[in-house]
């Protein structure tokens, strides 16, 4: 099985790679548009800032690479943000692979980013076999994808959200499953050795 | 519901830990990769690794350190210690830190704030601010608290928010090291004077000042070092016990 993993400036390729390494898979770190199009599933990580993200892709062309992939992807944090058709976050027009927008936490109460261990429910999808209801994963975003038809697992931090979205070959998770600790590590498997390709 | 979170400090030094009473008297605790896999088998939510001699001391082995530990464990640590520039920053998130802890340099140098933020997001820039109480005021002290400053605690945290930090790292010199619980006022007028997530330090002793900083306190988590390492709170018991005081905590 060949896993790849886009390779640009996200802050988190690493963590994911190591997380990988812990399923004892090795992943290609590559940003080369065939070997892409060759894996058998790619992991699209992503930490940082959306509109540098979209211009660091759209310079070595990695976006009509991403949006050409026709088997399972997984996006994760930034990387889900990005698949999306606009953040509001510095006003960036994304990938427009999920049809849905990202939007900026609102709140008086609460603290932005929200960062650390929140709850998933409503889980749906091959990707969410074996974890239960309510599980925690671990977040660090002030950015969230809306929920909609697509939403297979939810979350809430004074609005309900998507913490995973699936629609065709693309899933997403906002949370960093890298760092979720055995839930993370479940759903990694799932994705790597559960879904069809 | 975001759950409060449990973070066990692992000061390092040589790639070992060592815990200290009021910053001195160090013992010898453990290796550092080993009880950071022991700790997030017990359920930690976090660890943060401090280089507590890295501004004295040559400290090369930690970002060695810090690959071992990404390599092995699965959830986010904090690397801190002696970090004075921007490729220092580098040299440990691209090691595999989530998260980095700046102290000294971000009052000498409060730049490295906003520069940390712009080059890789304010998520990972955590400010630690070590306080200590004066003549009724709660001071800023730098150097592992060997250099008094007279910055005030609250005001050091609203302004590195301003420039970047993503959360604060907030340790009460009177009480680390005396388990006589948390500082509550302070981490309180902290957390409400800033919009990002404080982390609670100093004086944990018991379940309950865990349950007093996040209640009273408004901490979004608490950590400690020595009762974790000699075992005198287990962290499964302490979530449990904060679950049945109804605290948010994962388990």
């Amino acid at each position: 099985m060949k896993i790849a993993i886009v390779n640009y400036n996200a802050g988190n390729v690493e963590s994911v790679k190591n997380a990988l390494n812990r399923l004892s898979i090795e992943p290609i770190l590559t940003d080369d548009a065939e070997v892409l199009g060759s894996a058998d599933k790619v992991v699209f990580p992503g930490v940082g800032e959306a509109s540098t993200a979209m211009q660091f892709l759209r310079e070595r062309n990695l976006d009509e690479t991403i949006k050409n992939l026709t088997q399972p992807v997984l996006g994760i944090c930034l990387g889900m943000q990005l698949l999306c058709e606009f953040s509001e976050e510095n006003d960036t027009k994304c990938l427009g692979i999920l049809p849905y927008k990202v939007r900026r936490f609102e709140s008086k109460d609460l603290k932005i980013p929200q960062m650390g261990w929140n709850n998933i429910f409503d889980l749906k999808t091959n990707l969410f076999e074996g974890v239960e209801e309510n599980s925690f994963v671990y977040f660090v975003h002030s950015f969230y994808v809306e929920s909609g038809a697509e939403t297979i697992a939810a979350c809430d931090y004074g609005i309900k959200f998507s913490a995973a979205v699936n629609h065709k070959n693309f899933y997403a998770v906002q949370f960093h499953a890298e760092k979720s600790s055995a839930v993370g590590e479940r759903i990694l498997e799932n994705f790597l050795r559960g879904l069809n390709t | 519901m975001l759950a409060k979170r449990i973070i066990p400090c692992l000061d390092v030094k040589d790639g070992r830990t060592v815990k200290g009473t009021k910053f001195v008297n160090l013992r010898d605790a453990g290796d550092a990769v080993e009880l950071a896999e022991i700790y997030s088998e017990q359920g930690a939510d976090e660890l943060v690794f401090l280089d507590i001699t890295a501004t004295n001391e040559k400290r090369r082995t930690l970002a060695e350190l810090v690959k071992k530990v990404a390599a092995k464990i699965n959830i986010p640590f904090t690397v801190g210690g002696g970090i004075n520039t921007v490729e220092d920053i580098d040299i440990l998130l691209n090691s595999g830190a989530d998260k980095v802890s700046i102290n000294t340099s971000a009052v000498k140098n409060p730049n490295i704030l906003s520069d940390a933020a712009k080059n890789f997001g304010s998520q990972c820039v955590v400010l630690a601010i070590d306080a200590k109480l004066v003549e009724n005021v709660w001071k800023v002290f730098l150097n592992g608290g060997r250099i008094e400053t007279e910055l005030k605690a609250i005001e050091c945290a609203k302004r590195g928010v301003n420039l970047g930090a993503g959360e604060i790292l907030l340790t009460s010199m009177n009480a680390d090291g005396t388990k006589n619980g948390f500082e509550i006022e302070l981490t309180r007028k902290v957390s409400e004077a800033v919009n990002v997530p404080v982390i609670a330090s100093g004086g944990a002793g018991t379940e309950e000042d865990f349950v007093e900083v996040f209640t009273k306190g408004k901490a979004d988590a608490g950590l400690a070092a020595s009762i974790f390492h000699f075992r005198e709170i287990e962290i499964p018991r302490l979530k449990r016990y904060l679950k049945k005081r109804d605290i948010a905590v994962r388990i």
